[in-house]
This record gives structure tokens, C-alpha cells and sequence, in this order.
């Protein structure tokens, strides 16, 4: 177990490290001068030489590619123009929101949408089991930003009842939550249905119902206990998702996030700053899938030995 | 009860469900394409005429969606605005797949250096939310239409090559694939005569359910200022610009929203009753 832990955490450093060169061989494709930009439009030509030179874009290629990795395995990220320095700090001061906000979601998931799927399950063809049909088709089919303009749209400027941007009490993150996890709670409750209809129909579950079990408890006892695995598998699946819709819709509701940062950082072309938020974001979503791997253990102990 | 039926839609060559989903999608889909490449022959207004006396009106008789802050009229833009995110997702959904295909098929058929150092590459590609792999490439790129699609296309390439490889491993098994090569087949040969061809099931679905979720990508980067930028009339880019006005005037904001949404439901509805058409494996 602790091999295995140790094993995957491992193995995100490589995994980082092809990230940051892909990026590094990606913003050598951009046009222009960074030690233009650092020096800014007032800069003599030997000052902009000073910052090339500083910052070891008067080098070949291969060695500021050598410079940047291994200043990396030394922890550093590079130099920010936003921040005048490494963006470490501020990515890392930027990071709670996000988790935050993704913490939340995957909440909001659990909690709307495993019991909307058992429900559906429960009473299929019925009413119930339609609505929420009609529900899951448009979560999947409407945008999160679009879910979260309406919701700014009919909670904050109509009804007054939330506040519609930043990160200020507990209320704020309900909106943004929501949005960014509607299509996550239209998927699980969707496969929670379809899981729980296969599962019904096993002869185990005849065989508890016979032995006087009640019906609730073969359902939650058994029933979702089987039906859980493909769902969690879900979850853990689309969590890039929720990273990457975090980015929008932390834009949208103004949320102190990374997501934010990083469209800050795109239209600044802050290279140093994008590169820092990029490998947060992949190490996030290792981390993630990790998470998801312990969870399916816990869940379905065949799985422990492996 | 269950048996029976099957054997009678076998026996008359029935889809296994109505075409139902199919049908709306494909009807929703046309009338986008159609106002894609009609747009502007359609459209009531022109899409920069501007009317300042009546700027922010809401949904009238005169103006079906209403005006934005400058007096143009919505309708006319979101009609004449399809061409940009239709085409956008389109291009980059066939793009992408055109490219995941090839490296699917290699990664997942070959066996030398190249499958290894392919299979990886799709692996490393997918730790990168689609979202800021898009972001960080309009970084590099210029915001225009073909940065839009350069960006939307990267991102959907490693999920189809991940899925065509997954396809290839098991086609691969197949007895009419050793037969192939036990017939002298080359491997070219089988790769374009007998793994393509069988794969194109899963191909198709996955793609008519990229471009719904190209939709998206492209879109959500129009919002956040990256895609093409104003005055064209890109959904994204209007929903960007519509923000300011959500208290005075939220039809800015819907309107295009709704144009969205459609389109992706078209899309989500075209591939779930697709895979329902085509898939015959999960008999």
C-alpha cells in the first residue's frame, strides 16, 4: 500500500518535468523579445542587453533549456514580469481559492448527484425519473459560464439573494460552485442511474430482499455500494474537467483562484507565470486521479492486492 | 420478453432504439449550418449597423433578441455569429481527429520505439485540462479565428488518439486480423483495410461529441477575451461583452447563451443517438 503511494507520487515528477519542456519548446515559438517586455518600452539598448543577459536569453538554446530545469528541480520557477520575480508565492497564495471552489464542486457532485441518480433509479420511467432526465440533458448541453451568468442573472441581480463576484463569506461559493459543477453532477447522476438499474436487476439483490432485508437497506447497504465504483471512477475521470472550468469560472465570478491568475497571466504574457500555474494545474489533476485510485480501493476491496 | 425482441429487430434490421435523439440533433444541427453559410443573407439587420437611439432595447417586434449597447441588433449577430463557432468546432474536431487517428492507430499498432514514445505523449497530453492547454496556447498564438482553431484542435487530439489506440489493441485480437496477416497482409494494408474501417464506429461518435464540447472551448475562450476578437460577432466574445449590462440588460447575455446551448445539445443528441445506430458491440 505504501510502496504503491509512494510509487504514483514519484511518478508525477517525470510527468512534470515533460510538461515544463513542452511548454519551454512552445514559448520559443512566440514572436517578439521577453527582455523587451521586462525592460519596457523606455529601455536603452544596453539595459535590455543587461536583462538578456541576466536572465540567460544571450545563451544557446539547449542551455537556458538546461537552466530552466534544473532551476526547477531546485525550485525555481523563473521570473514573472507580473511580480517582478519567482510567481511561485503568488501562485501558491492563489492556490486555497481554487481548491476551495474544486472542493466544493465535487461536494455539490456527491451530494446532488448520487442521489438524483439513485431517485431516478428508484423510480424509473416515473415522473421524477424524467425531470431528471430533462435536467441531465440540459446540465450537459449548457456551458458552465453560461449556468453561471444565468445564476448571477436570477440569484444576485434579480432576487438579491447572493453575492455575484469575489471571495467574501461562505455564500460566495455557492454560485460558482454550482456552475462549475453542473455538468460533473449531470454525469453522475446519469451513470448512477444506469449503474443502479443493472444493479437491481442482480439475483443478489432478490437474495437480500428474500432474507426480510427492507428494501432501503438492500439499496443503500448493497446496491450503491456495487453501483458506486463506475461513479467514482467518473468523478475522478472528469476532475481535469473541473480544473479546467475552474478557469472560466473563476474569471466570470471575479473568485481570487489560479484559473484567474493564469488569464491574467495570458494576457500579460507573463511565460514564467503561465509555465508556474501550468504545472499546479497537471500536479493537481495527478493528485486527483491519485485520490480516486485510493477511493476505488477503499471501496472495492478486490482491488487492494493489486 | 427481452430475447424476442432483439431477434425481431435483427431479423428487420430495426435500430436498437428509436432514431429519435438522431433526428432532433441532425434537424438542430442543419438549421445551424444553415445559418452558418446564410448568415448574412438572413439575418434582418446588418451585423455593425449601428442604432444608437435605441441601444440595450429589449426583445421587441423590431428586434427579436434585442439590441446591445451600441443599437445592433442581437438576432442578426447570433444568426450571423454560427459561422464562427460552427466552423471553429468543426475544423478543429476534424483536424484533431484526423491527427488522433493516425496516432491512435500507430501508437496502438505498432510496437517500436515510435508506439512507445506515442502512447506516452497521448498520456501526457491528458494530464493538461483541455481548458488550460486551449488558454495557454492562445498565449502563444495571436487571437483570431485560426488562433481559435489551432487552440480548440490541440486539445482534442489526445482524447480521440486515446481512444482510436484503445480500439486499435483490441481489433488487433481480432481472428480476421491474424487471418490478414497470415494471407501475406502488410501492415499498412491492415491498418488502413481492417483497423480503420472497423474503429470508424467509435471515431465517428467520439468526434460528433468533441465538436458539442469544441463548442464549449471555443466559446469559453471568446469570453475570456481570447478568441476572435470584437466587433466580430463570435457568441463567446458577445457573452464577454454582454457581462457589463447583466442588471439593465440580461437579453445581451441569454441570447447568445441559448444559441450555445443548442448547438451543443444538437451535438450531444447527434452522437448519443449515433452511438445508438452504430454500436453494435454492446449487444
Amino acid at each position: 500500500m505504501l510502496s504503491f503511494l509512494i510509487r504514483r507520487i514519484l511518478r508525477i515528477i517525470p510527468i512534470a518535468f515533460c510538461v515544463v519542456t513542452i511548454l519551454f519548446f512552445l514559448f520559443q515559438l512566440v514572436p517578439g523579445d521577453p527582455a523587451l517586455l521586462i525592460a519596457g518600452p523606455m529601455a536603452s539598448p544596453e539595459e535590455i542587453a543587461q536583462i538578456r543577459h541576466s536572465i540567460g536569453l544571450d545563451q544557446p538554446l539547449l542551455v537556458q533549456y538546461w537552466d530552466r530545469i534544473s532551476g526547477l528541480a531546485v525550485g525555481d520557477f523563473g521570473y514573472s514580469l507580473t511580480f517582478k520575480g519567482s510567481p511561485l508565492p503568488q501562485v501558491l497564495a492563489r492556490l486555497p481559492a481554487t481548491l476551495w471552489l474544486t472542493a466544493v464542486s465535487i461536494a455539490l457532485t456527491i451530494v446532488i448527484g448520487i442521489p438524483a441518480g439513485v431517485l431516478s433509479a428508484l423510480n424509473r420511467g416515473r415522473i421524477i425519473d424524467n425531470a431528471v432526465a430533462v435536467v441531465v440533458v440540459g446540465f450537459l448541453a449548457i456551458p458552465n459560464f453560461c449556468i453561471g451568468l444565468l445564476l448571477i442573472t436570477f440569484l444576485s441581480v434579480e432576487l438579491g439573494w447572493l453575492p455575484s463576484f469575489g471571495f467574501e463569506d461562505w455564500r460566495s461559493v455557492i454560485m460558482p460552485a454550482l456552475a462549475l459543477a453542473a455538468r460533473l453532477i449531470a454525469l453522475v447522476a446519469r451513470m448512477t442511474r444506469n449503474v443502479m438499474i443493472e444493479e437491481l436487476r442482480k439475483d443478489y439483490v432478490r437474495t437480500a430482499r428474500a432474507k426480510g432485508l427492507r428494501r432501503n437497506t438492500v439499496v443503500v447497504r448493497h446496491v450503491l455500494r456495487n453501483a458506486l465504483i463506475p461513479v467514482v471512477t467518473v468523478i475522478g475521470l472528469q476532475a481535469g474537467y473541473l480544473l479546467g472550468g475552474a478557469i472560466v469560472i473563476e474569471r466570470l465570478f471575479s473568485w481570487p483562484g489560479i484559473g484567474d491568475l493564469l488569464i491574467n497571466a495570458v494576457g500579460l504574457r507573463d511565460y514564467a507565470l503561465i509555465q508556474g500555474i501550468t504545472i499546479i494545474f497537471v500536479v493537481g489533476f495527478l493528485l486527483i486521479n491519485l485520490a480516486t485510485d485510493l477511493l476505488y480501493m477503499a471501496i472495492n476491496p478486490r482491488l487492494r492486492d493489486a | 420478453m427481452r430475447e424476442a425482441s432483439l431477434a425481431l429487430r435483427r431479423r428487420f434490421q430495426l435500430p436498437r432504439s428509436t432514431n429519435f435523439t438522431l433526428t432532433l440533433g441532425g434537424i438542430i444541427l442543419a438549421v445551424y449550418v444553415l445559418m452558418a453559410v446564410f448568415g448574412r443573407f438572413i439575418a434582418p439587420y446588418g451585423i455593425d449597423d449601428q442604432d444608437l437611439l435605441s441601444s440595450l432595447a429589449p426583445p421587441s417586434a423590431e428586434h427579436w433578441f434585442g439590441t446591445d449597447a451600441l443599437g445592433r441588433d442581437i438576432f442578426s449577430r447570433v444568426i450571423v455569429g454560427a459561422y464562427y463557432t460552427l466552423s471553429a468546432a468543426m475544423v478543429s474536431v476534424a483536424l484533431a481527429s484526423i491527427a488522433g487517428v493516425i496516432i491512435g492507430i500507430l501508437s496502438g499498432y505498432g510496437r517500436g520505439l515510435l508506439a512507445t514514445a506515442l502512447a506516452a505523449l497521448i498520456d501526457l497530453l491528458l494530464t493538461i485540462p483541455s481548458l488550460v492547454l486551449a488558454v495557454v496556447i492562445t498565449s502563444v498564438i495571436n487571437s483570431s479565428v485560426v488562433g481559435l482553431i489551432v487552440a480548440t484542435t490541440i486539445t482534442f487530439i489526445a482524447p480521440m488518439a486515446r481512444l482510436v489506440r484503445s480500439r486499435t489493441l483490441e481489433i488487433q485480437q481480432e481472428d480476421y486480423v491474424q487471418a490478414a496477416r497470415g494471407l501475406g497482409a502488410g501492415n499498412p494494408r491492415i491498418m488502413l483495410r481492417h483497423v480503420l474501417p472497423n474503429a470508424m464506429t467509435v471515431i465517428l461518435v467520439e468526434a460528433s461529441l468533441a465538436a458539442g464540447q469544441a463548442v464549449l472551448v471555443a466559446t469559453a475562450l471568446g469570453f475570456l477575451g481570447l478568441g476572435v476578437p470584437p466587433p466580430a460577432p463570435e457568441w463567446g466574445t458577445m457573452l464577454g461583452e454582454g457581462r457589463e449590462y447583466l442588471g439593465s440588460a440580461p437579453h445581451l447575455v441569454l441570447c447568445p447563451a441559448l444559441a450555445i446551448s443548442i448547438l451543443i445539445l444538437g451535438f450531444n443528441l447527434f452522437g448519443d443517438g449515433l452511438r445508438d445506430r452504430l454500436d453494435t458491440r454492446s449487444e
